[in-house]
């Protein structure tokens, strides 16, 4: 595969969120400011990246029974260094991501693409593949953080936009919005809005369910 | 079974894969911890400065705080001790600790804190106008977690400069508007106590009418926040009140502490 096809194709082509539903939980927690988010998809990227990364390049060393652990260690090694990064670097914003940053570890997109792809793939394009999946799931955050902070709080980037009645404004915003539960609608109606658009991502239904037949409508 | 997966390889791999992580994450934690004690003590004087309403922004805060004394308090009697040294004294540790604290009957402990420290370390500054301000730590319980920060009250014991909190897990935009400046700025110029020294400050319910009568010991509630509201106001009286700082102030009233 191409190194584009790589970084840009899990954008809208195979959306870690959008098409692959992996990290919704951290999708909802991380974006009710922009702020945040941003912080969280860097610090998604990075680690999505190099263990893409470390864990190809131990593939062929790491013996099936314990991949799964060799993978998580490489993955929890690289979150509490990332933690550890933000807190002596900007730990305004490590304060607020608190407990998300740590939850990485647990965060679907890192391990799935681990266990899908490092482990059959050369270091260099599961390091693109990382960095492509991160993006990806940026690409759906910030959509969120945008949609929640500017409507959820008059703001962007702590910039205010819309300026709220209760600072003497006139727009009244919506609570909702600041809470998790939201982000669930907002992704629900991205992922329409992207398989309108494109319908190959529409799943087919697994099974059919068959018409009543007028016989048992007889016997009844 | 290929030599991959052999049981010899297998504690290999485990074993030098858990020796390379380790030494990097330690690695990592030890060079970067300065930095980050550093941060730490820094957002914490930062918000002892915002609480007292001294901090410029313009300024370091390191040399900012210089101005500021730092001083232990009996919880008990109510008067400064010079029993334990407030270098490296951790209140928030010392009030899990059982030798430096004390647990507090249920009845009594209104804003959940559990366990009140022996001694507490409070911050006695100066404005620019010669007035003095003293800055108390304060924490209790919101709607998610533990509010922590600081209360700061002018030289009279009872005039409200500020109010602030420093660590908190409140819903962002709801609860977690005791941040937003506005609400913030209710408070300075309030007042604390009744005439007769029974605590009067209370946060309440909607907004407060400023005409009406004891207005000034009202503060607003946050809209969509009941509990952390009630939080904030249980956490004050508490505070406040025999088990908190009440001794101290008053005998910072009479000019005895």
């Amino acid at each position: 595969m191409k190194a584009k096809e790589l970084l840009f194709k899990p954008i809208l082509d195979d959306n870690p969120i959008g098409l692959q539903i992996l990290g919704i939980c951290s999708a909802l927690a991380v974006t009710s400011s922009l702020n945040v988010t941003l912080v969280m998809c860097i610090a998604l990227t990075t680690v999505t990246a190099f263990s893409n990364f470390f864990v190809s390049l131990v593939r062929n060393h790491a013996p099936g029974s314990i991949r799964i652990i060799v993978q998580m260690t490489i993955i929890a090694s690289l979150v509490i260094v990332v933690d550890q990064v933000l807190k002596a670097v900007a730990y305004d914003l490590s304060k607020q991501l608190s407990v998300f940053v740590g939850l990485i570890i647990t965060n679907c997109i890192v391990m799935g693409r681990a266990e899908a792809f490092a482990m059959k793939n050369p270091p260099i394009p599961s390091f693109l593949d990382g960095i492509g999946n991160g993006l990806g799931y940026s690409f759906f955050l910030i959509i969120l953080g945008v949609v929640r902070e500017l409507f959820g709080s008059g703001k962007l980037l702590g910039f205010e936009i819309l300026p709220l009645v209760t600072e003497g404004g006139w727009y009244v915003s919506n609570g909702l919005l600041l809470l998790p539960p939201s982000a669930f609608f907002l992704i629900g109606l991205i992922i329409w809005g992207i398989r309108a658009f494109k319908p190959a991502q529409v799943e087919h239904d697994e099974f059919k369910i068959a018409h009543n037949s007028t016989k048992t409508a007889e016997v009844l | 079974m290929s030599s991959k997966d052999s049981i010899a390889k297998t504690l290999t791999v485990a074993t030098l894969l858990c020796v390379v992580c380790s030494v990097i994450v330690s690695t990592a934690a030890v060079m970067l911890k300065p930095a980050q004690i550093a941060n730490k003590e820094l957002d914490f004087k930062r918000n002892i400065l915002s609480a007292a309403g001294l901090l410029d922004p313009a300024s370091s805060v390191e040399e900012q705080f210089k101005n500021v004394v730092v001083k232990m308090v009996d919880l008990e009697t109510g008067k400064f001790s010079t029993e334990v040294s407030p270098d490296g004294y951790d209140q928030t540790k010392a009030a899990k600790d059982p030798s430096m604290s004390e647990a507090l009957p249920k009845a009594a402990d209104i804003a959940k804190v559990r366990r009140v420290e022996n001694y507490a370390k409070v911050y006695i500054a100066k404005t620019d106008s010669g007035k003095q301000v003293v800055v108390l730590p304060v924490r209790g319980y919101g709607l998610w977690g533990t509010l922590y920060g600081f209360l700061a009250v002018e030289g009279d014991m009872n005039t409200v400069v500020g109010l602030g909190f420093y660590d908190h897990k409140e819903t962002p935009g709801l609860g977690g508007e005791v941040d937003n400046p506005r609400w913030k700025a209710i408070w300075p110029g309030k007042k604390l106590f009744n005439p007769d020294g029974s605590v009067a400050i209370a946060v309440i319910k909607g907004s407060v009418n400023p005409s009406a009568k004891g207005s000034e010991y009202k503060v607003d509630g946050l809209s969509g926040a009941t509990l952390t509201t009630k939080g904030v106001h249980n956490l004050i009286q508490f505070w406040l009140g025999e088990d908190g700082y009440g001794p101290f102030i008053a005998n910072m009233k009479k000019g005895k502490a």
